[in-house]
């Protein structure tokens, strides 16, 4: 996942559980069933772990640039100094 | 989230701890729920007043103990135990209580009962000091939910008397 994808997926899962638990208690409290509220709230936990946990297209709208390999080799990582003597290299 | 794993665990440990609140506030939801139970316990007969080798006085009765505490049931209740007490006061205790009866409601609609039945345990006394002893029956139960802390009452009734004379 790129990073717009990883906040998606964090800001889809916490909604999505909340949204289900509070489904759920007014559910379970309106119709007096304990067993409704727990139901509905793990259909909830499953229906977001599939939307949210595997690596979906749409979380990859926004790729990464990585720099060009032939760009990179123009612009050499620096040497580090042997020691002080030396006069550091000119490129 | 980077990586499956890491958004698995991050979900797994945030549904859970919704979870927890939901359990608490279906606890808390209990706190809403003003129950009016009612009850009574009739002697319908002695059958055996008699004194014991040991010294001990002890008591056989036939009991109708009717109920109805259907109000204690809510929605986050899982059964309610009830038994069935007689109390009373003697020279060297201020207070006796012997359990005579007891039973477990699983639900709401085996809460209103009619029950004939003979004491289930032994009603023995410390020495001999039942003769003509005025006593209470309490009926009390302990309601417990699925979540959340148990709670108990009870109700009292008095005006129970034993007979003067071993039968």
């Amino acid at each position: 996942m790129d990073w717009q994808g990883q906040k998606l997926a964090e800001q889809l899962m916490q909604i999505l559980l909340l949204a289900f638990a509070v489904v759920a208690f007014a559910t379970g409290y309106i119709s007096g069933s304990f067993q409704m509220m727990v139901l509905i709230y793990a259909v909830g936990v499953v229906l977001t772990t599939l939307v949210t946990v595997p690596n979906w297209p749409f979380f990859n709208r926004h790729p990464l640039k990585w720099l060009d390999p032939s760009e990179a080799e123009k612009h050499p990582k620096p040497q580090e100094a042997v020691s002080a003597k030396k006069k550091p290299a000119k490129k | 989230m980077h990586s499956f794993g890491y958004r698995a665990n991050a979900l797994l440990t945030f549904a859970m701890t919704i979870l927890a609140l939901m359990c608490t506030l279906a606890s808390l939801s209990d706190n809403f729920n003003s129950p009016t139970p009612s009850a009574h316990v009739k002697v319908v007969n002695i059958n055996r007043f008699q004194k014991q080798p040991k010294g001990n006085d002890e008591v056989s009765m036939q009991l109708n103990i009717s109920a109805d505490l259907q109000s204690l049931f809510t929605w986050n209740t899982k059964q309610v135990f009830v038994f069935v007490a007689a109390e009373y006061e003697t020279l060297k205790n201020s207070l006796n209580q012997i359990s005579l009866w007891d039973g477990i409601i699983p639900s709401k609609e085996h809460a209103k009962f009619w029950i004939h039945t003979s004491n289930k345990y032994r009603f023995i006394d410390q020495g001999s000091n039942l003769r003509g002893k005025e006593f209470n029956m309490t009926l009390h139960w302990h309601v417990m939910p699925k979540t959340g802390k148990m709670s108990a009452d009870k109700i009292v009734m008095s005006g129970y008397r034993l007979p003067d004379e071993y039968r």
